[in-house]
């Protein structure tokens, strides 16, 4: 666990994943903290927000990695699969669109940590070898609800932006929803199953 | 009779903004804010409000309303001429706006941001606990527009012409190492001090963008995505500087090197597009 500072009330600390990040972000919430934010990513934990980063430090060296992922609440979101790179995806993985179909509501998914926009949950559960590569050119515009995959994140866009996944279908779920007390529907440490309606 | 204020004109881009919304940077959402604290902070002493009462942000002027409720107010930030009724008033004090009456921002004279502090504050409803409109992904009360109609609050405190300190003075902008210095050629951080940028038109409230000497990277390779502070001095592949303003994304993948001191990240507020910009560094911690 490598620790750099990012300012004078920010570390951010390197781990080896997302599942790492997430642990160790899960568990620094728990303790709790005293920091502002807690942000996991793809391997690092950003703590922003601390009036005392040399404590922070001293706490987090108590942290060992757990080797699984922290698991909470289960969602299921309903898929329906008509994305424009279903056919992309089913060649890359040696099978047909159903199979396609088949194999992604048969894995579990955990959102591993939210970026790119308000309610955007980097989702980990795909198998290495079935890792897609990004659009060479992001497309202007990915409708809200759009479900695609990036390398082995699994993701759904809460509202229409640019983007370069590999879209494999619609969800109706309501990703982002500003007005609830708990906004995003996939925070960090949710499971996830998708379901073909 | 309708208390509240009507927005005749919004100008170029009017938000109201309070001191942002924080602890939501885990689900995605950035933390907004009024991009000059100091600037926003004074306004609401001067009209007797709460530090963290929400005010309008108004770029480049142009901002009329018509007073519901008669209230102090007070504009400061960027200097512009300050009219009710078409009558000249004092900008950087407190102006009494009758109920019915009209109040008009001109356009600055330097700076680029005004802020708006009504007695009582701009009373929207808060999303997420803020009253901060984030112009990335819009989250927050709406964008201000032509016939936006403002809530006002009660008056909490009684005006102030006297025993405000004064807004600090503009300088370089001062530099803490950041996570990836060690992404970048040794001396990097010492070649960004020593350096002059100007700043580029595609600056916002999301970013500070800058043209000047290329900073050059040692490691190749892409940096996974990973959480960003406000102020981070971020590098993408073409070397010019992004300094990572109020409305930045919670997470990025290009290598922070430095950090500039929140003290001095209102002056980004007030950068016009070809101004220059300088930066010193503050001696690495540990």
């Amino acid at each position: 666990m490598l620790t750099r500072t990012a300012g004078p009330h920010a570390l951010l600390v390197e781990v080896p994943d997302a599942a790492e990040a997430l642990s160790l972000a899960t568990w620094a919430r728990a303790l709790p903290v005293d920091a502002v934010e807690v942000v996991p990513a793809a391997a690092t934990v950003l703590f922003d927000g601390v009036p005392d980063p040399a404590g922070l430090v001293a706490a987090l060296a108590a942290w060992s990695p757990s080797g699984s992922v922290p698991s909470g609440p289960s969602v299921t979101v309903p898929v329906r699969y008509d994305g424009p790179d279903l056919a992309f995806v089913a060649e890359r993985w040696g099978t047909d669109e159903a199979g396609v179909v088949a194999r992604h509501t048969s894995l579990e998914f955990v959102a591993a940590f939210c970026g790119f926009a308000p309610g955007f949950s980097y989702l980990t559960g795909l198998p290495q070898e079935l890792a897609v590569p990004r659009l060479e050119t992001p497309r202007p515009s990915v409708p809200a609800g759009s479900v695609g995959l990036a390398g082995s994140w699994c993701g759904a866009y809460p509202t229409s932006s640019p983007g370069g996944w590999r879209l494999l279908g619609t969800t109706d779920a309501p990703l982002w929803d500003q007005e609830r007390p708990s906004p995003a529907l996939l925070p960090p440490g949710t499971r996830v199953r998708f379901e073909a309606v | 009779m309708n208390a509240d204020w009507t927005v005749l004109a919004a100008g170029t881009l009017t938000t109201v903004q309070d001191r942002g919304r924080l602890g939501q940077a885990h689900l995605g959402v950035p933390r907004a804010g009024a991009l000059d604290p100091p600037a926003a902070a004074l306004a609401n002493r001067l009209v007797g409000n709460r530090p963290g009462a929400a005010v309008l942000e108004v770029t480049m002027g142009g901002l009329v309303v018509r007073a519901g409720s008669g209230r102090w107010v007070a504009v400061t930030g960027a200097p512009v001429p300050v009219a009710v009724d078409g009558e000249a008033r004092a900008h950087g004090a407190p102006v009494w706006v009758p109920a019915g009456a009209t109040l008009a921002l001109g356009t600055p004279s330097a700076g680029v941001r005004s802020c708006l502090a009504v007695g009582g504050g701009v009373a929207v409803e808060p999303v997420l606990g803020s009253r901060s409109t984030d112009t990335l992904a819009w989250v927050g009360p709406p964008r201000v527009t032509d016939g936006t109609v403002l809530p006002v609050g009660e008056p909490t405190g009684d005006p102030r012409s006297h025993d405000t300190p004064r807004p600090p003075r503009p300088g370089r902008l001062r530099l803490h190492a950041g996570p990836r210095a060690d992404w970048f050629a040794p001396r990097a951080l010492e070649r960004l001090a020593g350096a002059t940028y100007t700043v580029r038109t595609e600056s916002n409230r999301i970013g500070l963008r800058l043209d000047g000497p290329a900073l050059e990277r040692v490691r190749d390779g892409e940096l996974a995505s990973e959480g960003m502070v406000l102020g981070a001095v971020q590098v993408p592949p073409d070397g010019q500087p992004v300094v990572f303003l109020a409305d930045h994304p919670p997470t990025g993948g290009y290598p922070v090197v430095a950090v500039v001191d929140e003290a001095d990240l209102w002056q980004c507020a007030q950068l016009r597009p070809g101004d220059e910009v300088g930066f010193s560094l503050l001696a690495r911690p540990r």
